[in-house]
């Protein structure tokens, strides 16, 4: 185990995905210069000539060409500076990459990563903040990723690196300086297997990405109040590892699921859903979310604080399920 | 229209508001009272300056990430866009875009934006909405040379010259996107040469140079508002600061920096030439710098002591009140 900081882990990863194997190539732009805005990408260019690409500002042709190269038989992981701009390229994730394999009747791979910086850092305002995560939860033939820790980075990144099909791999701006205990060499996450993060009796908190930690924070305030809360990562969204979340809420019978994006057909809705369908005679609540209100980010640091949910929302979420 | 002095003492003055005010906005982000980040436009002030001078106040503009000086140019006021930056309920957004968001819609100005290349359809939207509406409007976009590689850029203009449409689509050439040089990622060198692509004229300026902006734009203007359709105009400049607060700049050397500060500044450019004209006397000089000070000062009062947005303005703006549609 060494220490290191989540965009130390994701760039070991990348690394290692590349000495590994020589189909794994970068593309996206400022990777070169400037290692990405988050210095994933760093030393790739001294290491691995000719296995990266500093691509023009078109990032409906740097996914396009992903694909193509994907069905070719290369892996590229593609870097979308900041998530928001995916959109100029739904085209290349939704009707091409997402849908190959099954319009060709099984012939066609498109084993393409594309990593998303996502959600609030700066205050950036409605075009630089978004998550987005259930619009390509949505979407059949994508598999959707949300690492919280370090490690988690680390081992799902390589995965996803392997993994035949697409992946949008989701990072949270906020959790690129965060620090943990990454394992070292050869560690790979299998999709759709969630992970507890605390064990706990009385609610099951459900929380994707950075919710992840500021709900272990909001564990220790509720242990004031004779809480004992257990929390639950997804990791991948798609595939949903339900078994895992439907056990915990067996268990607990108190369900509060938290995202940072907003909740309103969110991806936390799916999750509530899934609960409410498979475990419904198990609980002794209503079903909680806890997410941002359905609006656009908004730029002033007055209002972003009215938006993004921290851990005193989920404290107060736990209180509402055990009241 | 032709050059005055008059003209000419409007672009100058406004280059030294812009300049000031990024200077003033800059100084507030070191003090905490402005946050996200800046996009510095101080050194391409030239542009802005040499096309508003021909634009009326129907006319339309739309910006990009580095805007503030096209905001200005267009005539914003300086209090209430520092406010933006604040994020303060007086900003032209009511502090809910910031920095890369600036609009002012009473000005036909509609706003930066922060997707690169996303002005350009809209622009040429804009310049639709004229002909169908039989106006002599005319559109401009600016958007950097970066948002040239966007299928946007080729999608819009194709159509801004199949239609005739009263637009003139100037980029602003600054030589790098982000921290790339553009030479490391585009082939072409100058984005005037794709105008051929789409049967325009394509014009390439000295983009630190106020009057040659000036003069190039007024007859693309002329040409669009006349029926004559788009233009495509590269004003080739230089951003004297990073690309956003925060930039190390390790792509390019401190010396070409300072090299171009020292050559190329469009202030000392257009200050030289009104100077050999005898149109601006050096107390004509400090008169126009001490306004914009004074300007800048009021303009950071004001969006010091303006208050914040109310909480309830999180969830308003979002669409407008159905029930007052059915
Ligand atoms: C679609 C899109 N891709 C990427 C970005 C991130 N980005 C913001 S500004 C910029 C560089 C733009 O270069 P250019 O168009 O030349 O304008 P300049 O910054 O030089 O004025 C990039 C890559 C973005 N905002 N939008
Ligand atoms: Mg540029």
């Amino acid at each position: 185990m060494t220490v290191m900081a989540f965009n130390e882990a994701l760039r070991e990863a990348l690394h290692e995905e590349m000495a590994r194997d020589e189909s794994v190539f970068v593309m996206g732009e400022d990777v070169i210069t400037h290692g990405g805005p988050y210095k994933v990408t760093d030393g790739v260019a001294e290491k691995f000539p000719g296995r990266i690409f500093e691509t023009p500002i078109a990032e409906a042709g740097i996914v396009g060409l992903g694909v193509g190269a994907a069905m070719a038989g290369m892996n590229p992981v593609i870097e979308i500076m900041y998530l928001d701009f995916i959109t100029c390229a739904m085209d290349e994730v939704v009707n091409q990459a997402a849908k190959m394999r099954y319009m060709t009747g099984g012939q066609a791979s498109v084993p393409m990563v594309v990593r998303l910086p996502c959600g609030v850092g700066r205050l950036l305002a409605a075009q630089h903040s978004q998550i987005m995560e259930s619009w390509f939860m949505h979407v059949p033939g994508l598999q959707v990723v949300v690492p919280s820790t370090p490690a988690d980075g680390k081992g799902l990144l390589k995965t996803a690196i392997r993994s035949p099909d697409p992946v949008m791999f989701f990072e949270y701006k906020r959790t690129y300086t965060h620090k943990g205990e990454v394992p070292e060499g050869e560690y790979l996450i299998p999709f759709g297997k969630a992970d507890v993060k605390r064990e706990g009796e009385d609610v099951t908190v459900i929380a994707i990405g950075p919710m992840v930690q500021k709900s272990l924070e909001a564990a220790v305030l509720l242990e004031d109040e004779g809480y004992d809360i257990e929390i639950v990562d997804p990791r991948t969204l798609s595939p949903l590892d339900t078994e895992t979340i439907c056990e915990s809420v067996r268990k607990t019978g108190r369900v509060v699921v938290c995202g940072e994006d907003s909740s309103f057909a969110g991806s936390v809705s799916e999750i509530a859903a899934m609960i409410a369908e498979s475990c419904f005679s198990d609980l002794k609540a209503p079903i909680v979310r806890v997410g941002s209100p359905h609006v656009p980010m908004p730029f002033s640091a007055e209002l972003v604080k009215h938006v993004v949910p921290e851990a005193a929302n989920v404290v107060s979420a736990v209180n509402r399920v055990m009241s | 229209m032709s050059l005055t002095q008059e003209k000419c003492l409007k672009m100058y003055t406004d280059m030294w508001r812009i300049r000031l005010f990024e200077e003033e906005a800059n100084r507030q982000t070191n003090l905490g009272n402005v946050v996200g980040t800046l996009h510095m436009y101080c050194g391409e002030e030239a542009v802005a300056v040499g096309v508003c001078a021909n634009l009326r106040d129907d006319d339309y503009v739309l910006g990009t990430h580095r805007s503030h000086g096209h905001c200005i140019a267009k005539g914003a006021q300086s209090d209430k866009m520092m406010a933006e930056l604040f994020g303060k309920a007086t900003g032209t957004c009511r502090g809910k875009g910031g920095s890369m968001h600036v609009a002012d819609f009473s000005l036909n100005m509609l706003g930066a934006n922060g997707i690169v290349g996303a002005g350009i359809g809209p622009t040429t939207g804009t310049a639709l909405a004229s002909k169908i509406r039989g106006t002599d409007q005319v559109s401009v976009c600016f958007f950097g040379d970066g948002a040239a590689a966007r299928g946007t850029f080729h999608e819009a203009i194709a159509m801004g010259s199949l239609w005739q449409l009263p637009v003139v689509y100037v980029c602003e050439n600054n030589g790098y996107q982000q921290w790339v040089p553009r030479k490391n990622v585009a082939v072409v060198d100058s984005v005037a040469d794709m105008a051929g692509s789409y049967s325009i004229p394509g014009v390439s300026v000295n983009g630190q140079d106020a009057i040659e902006v000036y003069e190039v734009i007024a007859e693309a203007v002329a040409r669009a508002r006349s029926g004559g359709g788009p233009s495509l105009i590269e004003a080739r400049t230089y951003r004297f600061y990073g690309h956003s607060l925060g930039d190390e700049q390790q792509y390019r050397t401190e010396e070409e920096v300072e090299e171009r500060k020292r050559n190329a500044d469009p202030i000392n450019i257009l200050r030289d030439f009104m100077t050999e004209r005898n149109w601006l006397t050096s107390a004509d000089d400090d008169q126009v710098q001490q306004r914009a000070g004074d300007e800048i000062t009021r303009a950071a009062k004001f969006a010091e002591e303006s208050p914040w947005p109310e909480m309830g303005e999180v969830g308003t703006d979002v669409l407008f009140d159905a029930k007052e549609v059915a």
